[in-house]
C-alpha cells in the first residue's frame, strides 16, 4: 500500500518536472511572460528559506533571540560579500551553533 | 564554445558547494524514515522514485501521523509542483533538445541544480550543448542525495538531532539567491514570497510552497508593467 502511494506521488513528481520542459516550446512564452519567469528564484526559493529560519519543528513561530535569526543574518552578510557558497553555509552554521552552545 | 565533457564538469563543480547542505540533509532524511520505523527499502526507495528532499520527508511524516495515503500523495505532489516553475524557465534552453532527452534530462531537475545551471545559461545562451550543464548539477546531486540517504538509513538514530544541521537548508538557498538582494525589485519579490509563506504555512497539503511563489510573480509582473 505504501509502496503503491511512493509510486503514485514519484510519477506526480515527475511530471512536475517534465511537463513544462518537454511541452513548452519558445512560441508559447511571449517577452512578457520569460521578463515575469526570470525572477523565479528570487519569487521561490523564500518560501523555503523563510519558514525553515522562522517557524520551528512544531509549527509555531520561533523566538526572536533564536539563534537561527542571528545565523541568517550572518549567513546573509558573509554571502553578500563573498559571492561564496561555502562561506555562507559555514558561516550561518558556525555562528548559529556559537549562539546556541555557548 | 565549450566541449560536452567541460560543460558536464562545470556544472559538477558549481553545484559542488551546495554539497554542504545536501549531504546532511539526505542523511537526516533517512534516519528519520528508519527513526519513524519504515522499512529501510522503502524509505530508500523513496529516493529513487520520488528524488525530492523535502517532500520525501513530509510523505513519511503524514504516513506515520496517521494521515491516508491520499493525503500524503497530493501532498508531495503539491510541495513539488514548484519544479512546473524551473521547467517553464529552462524550457527555454532546453528547446533544440529532441523529446527523448528532453524526458530523461527532467528527472534530474532539482531545487540547486535548476538554480546553478540557470545561472550559467543566462550568461552563455549562445553554448550548443548547454543541456550537459544541467546534466552535470542533476547527476552530482542525484549520486549524493543516494549515498547520503543510505548513509542516514544505516545510521539511523546515530545521527544527532540537536546539531540542528537542518538549518543549512535555508543557508544552502541564501546562498542561492543573496545576490539578488542588490536588485530592489528582486528584494521586493523576495519578501512578498517570504512573508506569504509565513502566513500561509498551515494552507493544507504544504500549498504555502506554490501560492507564495505564484503570489510572488504577481507582484514580480505588476513591478515590470510599473518599470515601463
Amino acid at each position: 500500500m505504501t509502496w503503491l502511494s511512493i509510486i503514485t506521488a514519484g510519477v506526480l513528481t515527475y511530471f512536475t518536472r517534465m511537463t513544462m520542459i518537454a511541452l513548452v516550446s519558445r512560441d508559447m512564452l511571449g517577452d512578457r511572460i520569460k521578463a515575469v519567469l526570470s525572477y523565479v528564484p528570487s519569487a521561490v526559493f523564500p518560501a523555503i528559506i523563510f519558514p525553515a529560519i522562522f517557524i520551528n519543528d512544531y509549527g509555531s513561530f520561533i523566538e526572536m533571540n533564536d539563534p537561527k535569526i542571528f545565523g541568517s543574518i550572518v549567513a546573509v552578510i558573509v554571502g553578500y560579500f563573498s559571492r561564496n557558497v561555502i562561506a555562507t553555509i559555514l558561516s550561518g552554521l558556525i555562528s548559529y551553533w556559537i549562539v546556541l552552545y555557548f | 564554445m565549450f566541449s560536452k565533457k567541460q560543460l558536464f564538469i562545470r556544472g559538477m563543480l558549481d553545484v559542488a558547494p551546495h554539497m554542504l547542505s545536501v549531504i546532511p540533509f539526505g542523511i537526516i532524511c533517512g534516519a528519520i524514515g528508519i527513526e519513524l520505523g519504515f522499512n529501510p527499502y522503502l524509505v530508500y526507495g523513496m529516493s529513487i522514485i520520488i528524488f525530492g528532499g523535502a517532500s520525501q520527508i513530509v510523505f513519511l511524516q503524514l504516513i506515520s501521523g496517521g494521515a491516508s495515503a491520499l493525503v500524503a500523495t497530493t501532498s508531495v505532489g503539491v510541495i513539488n509542483s514548484r519544479h512546473l516553475l524551473y521547467g517553464a524557465v529552462l524550457s527555454e534552453y532546453l528547446e533544440k533538445l529532441s523529446f527523448i532527452k528532453k524526458l530523461l534530462i527532467s528527472y534530474l531537475v532539482v531545487d540547486q541544480g535548476f538554480a546553478e545551471s540557470n545561472k550559467f545559461f543566462k550568461k552563455n545562451k549562445t553554448e550548443q550543448y548547454l543541456h550537459y550543464h544541467l546534466i552535470g548539477t542533476g547527476s552530482t546531486l542525484w549520486v549524493c542525495w543516494q549515498i547520503s540517504t543510505l548513509a542516514g538509513i544505516i545510521l539511523g538514530s546515530f545521527v544527532p538531532e540537536e546539531l540542528g544541521l537542518k538549518f543549512a537548508i535555508p543557508l544552502t538557498f541564501i546562498a542561492i539567491i543573496v545576490q539578488d538582494l542588490k536588485k530592489i525589485d528582486h528584494v521586493i519579490v523576495m519578501l512578498v514570497c517570504g512573508i506569504s509563506s509565513l502566513l500561509l504555512f498551515d494552507a493544507p497539503f504544504k500549498s504555502y510552497i506554490i501560492i507564495s511563489p505564484i503570489i510572488a510573480l504577481f507582484v514580480a509582473a505588476l513591478i515590470l508593467r510599473f518599470k515601463k
